[in-house]
């Protein structure tokens, strides 16, 4: 699908899920053998549509995760391509083992969508937020994590997810409207990062998902202050791309990870155990949720109280590059 | 002898093989020892489905018309394997590198479809959600064939069963038949101590399956049952009662036997027993 600008801005202002729903109308207008199947929320995953359009391609599981999952490999072992979804704390933890044992395991294909990951539902509480998903997920074997760094890269990931030859779990994350990282068209590869900007081999920014756009913008931030970057969207944190961490680990004086996840178990953890395998990789400066939950709050603040805004990632960038 | 009277013998024959091959696999494991009492407690039923009721192909394992069977009490395996050896997935040989290094038949089934293995199993309470999965391809394609899946009731413990007893009926499945293997106990105690089922006719009656409660040492009338789920008009649930340890004085309905090596005297005891029920 070749985007252009005005795509771009439309699935910006419906954001990251309802875009998904629009990239489901796509798949099942391609592929007579999909599945969707909803933990009773379709209307969640912007699935409305494709529910009324494709009614023998969707299935209601209700409330009910770990049947989900089971119910999705029966129908993956019988030929089905199929997708999953609910909200990401569900579509990880309450059926991980099934998840283990099913698709780990077993190897049967299935693509999980977990909705509103990071804080986005931080009104809703702790139980609704999700900083833990790629972290449980990343120990399974066999399973691909993707976190789409805009609505556009979301369509794009969901189009390439459905060619993909492991199981993939993909981590919605963003506002509605999710700010467009991306303005025009550009090449999604599963496993290959894309490189946002670079002005300079001071600090490398390695993003996923919604930071990335924070990311970028705090590079601004940095620039004003003399201090060059490059801003790397790591859409695919497992497996992560080598090459680029080879390269930025030759060329960078420091090399930050952000992420609207716990920075133990997520990207910035990916980052550091395939770095500290490199002779004299720079430091890392790993940014992203400090282990601990809090009250509940709208996304902006949990944001600012998680010091993810840009002119906090800039702060504690510009900090860490003073110190070393 | 009619037909169905050739079969009955035929799987009655079958169970007693199997339950010879049972106990010398569990003997040959040694001291890693094996499932022996949920394993037992199954025989009987595994030989009614694999002698006479599955549509099974073994020149193409996949043939899509197959009947799929799913052992959800993984840990059942010795009366999974030794029926998969009698109908012919399974070599002597192979049975005997059971839980060896190098084999593809330990202690829990691991998926090779080759062999008549149709998922991996283990963990208690994933069986019947899988068997949903494949039930509504099923329907999906129009495709007859069944889906049996082979429960344990301390499984029924498992929150996860529920979910998915409630979503076969929902999605009105015709072609799914579960067996809840009744011999009241799990891994250390029985049921009533353990975590009391109860009334699992009541249970599945109440999620809209149709029961049927029989002895599950009964072949004549466990053949009988299968038998008439031609035409079924909704999900059925198959409570068999049955003994944990089944086929041995040693064993029977005693929960030692859950998961025990076996010694050379035991052994022999218990081929004696065989013996002289054959002879």
């Amino acid at each position: 699908m070749k985007l252009n600008t005005s795509m771009i801005k439309m699935w910006s202002r419906i954001g990251s899920r309802a875009s998904f729903g629009m990239a489901a109308l796509e798949l099942g207008k391609i592929h007579q053998d999909l599945i969707i199947i909803s933990g009773d929320t379709s209307t969640s995953a912007g699935l409305e549509r494709f529910k009324n359009k494709f009614p023998d391609k969707y299935l209601d599981v209700g409330i009910a995760e770990q049947n989900m999952m089971g119910i999705a490999a029966g129908l993956s072992s019988e030929g089905y391509k199929v997708i999953t979804t609910t909200f990401a704390p569900f579509q990880t933890m309450r059926c991980c083992e099934q998840i283990k044992v099913n698709l780990g395991y077993m190897n049967h294909k299935v693509i999980m969508v977990g909705l509103a990951s990071g804080l986005s539902l931080g009104i809703l509480g702790y139980t609704h937020c999700s900083i833990e998903d790629i972290g449980v997920l990343r120990s399974i074997p066999g399973i691909t994590i993707i976190s789409p760094a805009d609505s556009a890269s979301t369509i794009k990931a969901t189009l390439k997810a459905i060619e993909h030859d492991e199981s993939i779990y993909m981590r919605l994350t963003g506002p509605v409207p999710n700010p467009p990282v991306y303005s025009n068209d550009f090449d999604f590869t599963i496993g290959k990062s894309n490189v946002i900007s670079d002005n300079g081999s001071d600090v490398a920014i390695v993003a996923c998902g919604s930071m990335v756009h924070n990311a970028s913008e705090a590079s601004k931030l940095l620039q004003n202050q003399q201090i060059k970057s490059k801003v790397i969207d790591m859409h695919t944190i497992k497996p992560i791309d080598q090459k680029m961490l080879d390269e930025i680990s030759k060329d960078f004086k420091l090399i930050v990870t952000v992420e609207e996840h716990n920075i133990i178990g997520g990207l910035g953890s990916a980052v550091a155990e395939y770095i500290s395998g490199i002779s004299f990789s720079p430091p890392l400066l790993k940014i992203g949720v400090e282990d601990s939950y809090g009250d509940a709050g709208d996304y902006q603040a949990l944001l600012s109280e998680k010091k993810l805004m840009p002119h906090q990632i800039f702060e504690l960038i510009s900090a860490k590059i003073e110190s070393i | 002898m009619s037909g169905k009277e050739n079969s009955i013998r035929k799987i009655k024959k079958m169970s007693q093989n199997m339950r010879r091959n049972v106990l010398e696999m569990a003997y040959l494991s040694g001291s890693s020892s094996t499932h022996f009492g949920g394993g037992l407690s199954i025989v009987d039923i595994t030989a009614t489905l694999y002698g006479s009721i599955l549509n099974l192909n073994l020149k193409n394992p996949e043939d899509e018309a197959r009947d799929r069977f799913i052992l959800s009490k993984g840990h059942g395996v010795l009366g999974y394997y030794t029926a998969l050896h009698e109908v012919g997935y399974i070599s002597y040989e192979e049975l005997k590198s059971f839980e060896k290094n190098g084999t593809f038949l330990f202690g829990h089934p691991i998926m090779k479809r080759s062999k008549g293995i149709e998922f991996s199993n283990g963990s208690l309470g994933m069986g019947l959600s899988l068997g949903v999965g494949v039930s509504l391809s099923a329907k999906k394609r129009n495709l007859d064939f069944k889906v049996y899946v082979l429960m344990g009731d301390g499984e029924c413990n498992e929150g996860s069963v529920w979910e998915a007893a409630m979503s076969a009926s929902h999605y009105n499945l015709k072609n799914i038949v579960v067996i809840i293997d009744k011999n009241n106990f799990q891994q250390t105690g029985s049921n009533s101590e353990i975590m009391n089922t109860a009334d699992l006719v009541l249970k599945w009656r109440s999620f809209n399956w149709d029961v049927f409660e029989i002895d599950g040492h009964d072949i004549k009338e466990l053949f009988h049952t299968f038998s008439s789920f031609k035409d079924q008009e909704k999900p059925v649930a198959v409570i068999a009662n049955t003994i944990k340890g089944k086929g041995f004085s040693l064993s029977e309905n005693n929960n030692a036997w859950h998961h025990s090596p076996i010694s050379k005297s035991q052994y022999r005891l218990c081929l004696n027993e065989l013996n002289n029920e054959s002879s």
